[in-house]
């Protein structure tokens, strides 16, 4: 474990250098234990591929004191059992009107749009942390088969439900937003509801799996 | 129910308060009003809680009726404030007649201006806030920018409001500043040490590509270490990103939670209500400090706004 000062009111907690399911285990596990005594400084906590970063109110507390409380529940961390993971199936219509860059990806790595919709719904993936907007998780590992950077120039305005491929990593927009990464297909779900318990439909530390449909059964499940 | 009708939004007007932290596990900006400060004085100039909703303009303020009249106060950027024709003054109380209009212009300093009204803003709340998160249409007044012809509702007004000004000790304390004091990021070590030395002795602009995002600042490039790209990890508000091409970014309140480039420093707390009102074209410094007289800074900060007796004559 290191610590970081990110700022003069965060710390950030390396948990390990590389990307890999045991150290996210101890994120998991680390992420758990504060929220379920959630320390009265605490401001925000944000998880990470590797590492936590946690927000305080420095009229409380200084560096020093969170690093101290820190190394305490880590130690708690390790015969905690691992967190309990669901796994959610994320119908996804990868036909051409949905996914503006599947041929582009394909012709990448020459292949058909066929194999990369294998490639990409062959998988289980592992969800890392939500980030960048509410209820968009990060899920790896892509296949390397068809794993590509993302766009030079992001698009002005991604459609809610598109789902896109960057680098080693596959994610949902949960609403239009700006974006860079790669579409290859849609969904019909809705990943990001306050008025539903949980609100996101993909958790940290889930496990994903996507299904392809056919566009009469996303309008389908659409109108649901 | 008292209300507010927009006759004119502005060029940017949203509902903010101070945000929503504490949900970064499911992927959610803070949000918040970029100067947090200019908001919670205003607040309390009309008897509002200090985080209760307000309205932030951004750039050049709206036009407004009261129809039923009500205390407001103006606070952050000078937008050239007039009530029914008669200039008025920023950092001040003032109680609007029946049908009254508030109309405000372009600024003439800084980036943003708060209006804050008694009994404050009543808009369902997401979260916990108030806050408009224009990113993921979420909070505010429909998750977007006020348009014309909106209509807000006003909270019950407290009994008594006593009118007031912010004192000019309070103001001197809290002034905008150009140099903007910085700790070492959490990448600062890889750096060069020319590139470290560049970033403090560089002038940064604002660009017109800055928004409450983050601001993208225009100088020479700051060399990048290697690899220039990283594991994905939190990113704190305030944090100074280089991108590969050796551009600046200071993360605002709206940022992204997560972001996979290096940070090289870190705007410290009590500066970052500045860096929500430098508009672009501004030209700024960075200054390096300790965590120590950052924190030291910030409690005195906090002392102050907890101060009726100081903040207000």
């Amino acid at each position: 474990m290191r610590f970081c000062k990110a700022s003069d009111q965060s710390l950030l907690i390396y948990l390990g250098d590389e990307i890999s399911l045991s150290t996210h285990e101890r994120v998991l596990k680390l992420l758990q234990l504060f929220q379920k005594e959630p320390p009265s400084w605490l401001c925000n906590i944000q998880p990470a591929y590797c590492s936590l970063m946690v927000t305080f109110d420095p009229c409380r507390v200084a560096h020093a004191e969170v690093e101290a409380v820190v190394r305490k529940l880590e130690q708690r961390a390790e015969s905690l059992r691992r967190p309990k993971s669901r796994t959610v199936d994320i119908p996804v219509c990868y036909d051409a009107e949905f996914a503006p860059d599947l041929e582009d990806v394909a012709r990448a790595h020459q292949l058909k749009p066929a194999d990369v919709i294998r490639l990409h719904a062959s998988r289980t993936y592992h969800a890392y942390f939500l980030g960048f907007a509410p209820g968009f998780a990060y899920l790896g590992d892509l296949a390397d088969e068809i794993a590509t950077p993302r766009l030079d120039v992001p698009r002005k305005k991604v459609p809610a439900g598109s789902v896109a491929i960057a680098g080693r990593q596959t994610a949902v927009y949960p609403f239009p937003t700006p974006g860079g990464w790669r579409l290859i297909g849609r969904t019909p779900l809705t990943l990001f509801r306050a008025d539903r318990k949980p609100m996101e439909l993909i958790s940290i530390g889930d496990q994903v799996r996507f299904h392809s449909i056919s566009p009469k059964e996303f309008s389908k499940l659409a109108s649901e | 129910m008292s209300s507010l009708v927009v006759k004119s939004p502005g060029m940017l007007t949203t509902i903010q308060d101070l945000g929503r932290p504490g949900y970064g596990p499911i992927g959610v900006s803070p949000a918040g009003a970029a100067d947090p400060v200019a908001l919670r004085l205003a607040n309390l100039l009309v008897g509002n809680q200090p985080g209760a909703a307000a309205l932030e303009m951004t750039l050049v303020g709206g036009i407004f009726v009261f129809p039923n009249g009500g205390a407001f106060a103006l606070t952050g950027a000078n937008m050239s404030a007039t009530l029914n024709g008669d200039s008025i003054d920023l950092w001040t109380t003032y109680i609007a007649p029946s049908g009254a209009e508030l109309s405000l212009g372009p600024t003439k300093d800084y980036a943003r201006s708060y209006l804050a009204l008694s009994g404050g803003i009543e808009v369902p709340l997401f979260l916990g806030s108030a806050s408009t998160h224009l990113l993921s249409n979420t909070g505010g007044y429909e998750g977007r920018a006020l348009r014309k012809g909106d209509v807000l509702q006003l909270g019950t007004m407290p009994p008594k409001i006593t009118p007031k000004h912010v004192s000019p000790s309070a103001l001197f304390a809290l002034k905008p500043r150009k140099i903007l004091r910085v700790t070492d990021g959490p990448q600062a070590d890889q750096f060069s040490v020319d590139a470290r030395n560049a970033f403090t002795r560089q002038i940064f602009r604002v660009t017109e590509h800055s928004d409450r995002l983050g601001l993208r600042l225009e100088a020479p490039p700051i060399p990048t270490p290697s690899p220039a790209t990283m594991t994905t990890e939190a990113v704190s508000l305030g944090a100074i990103q280089i991108t590969p091409s050796g551009q600046a970014i200071l993360l605002g309140v709206d940022q992204q939670t997560t972001g996979g480039y290096p940070k090289i420093a870190n705007v410290i707390g009590v500066d970052l209500h500045r860096v929500g009102q430098l508009r672009p074209r501004v030209e700024i410094r960075f200054e390096r400090t300790s965590f120590a007289v950052a924190r030291a800074l910030w409690i005195e900060q906090e002392r102050l706004l907890n101060n009726p007796s100081q903040l207000f004559v």
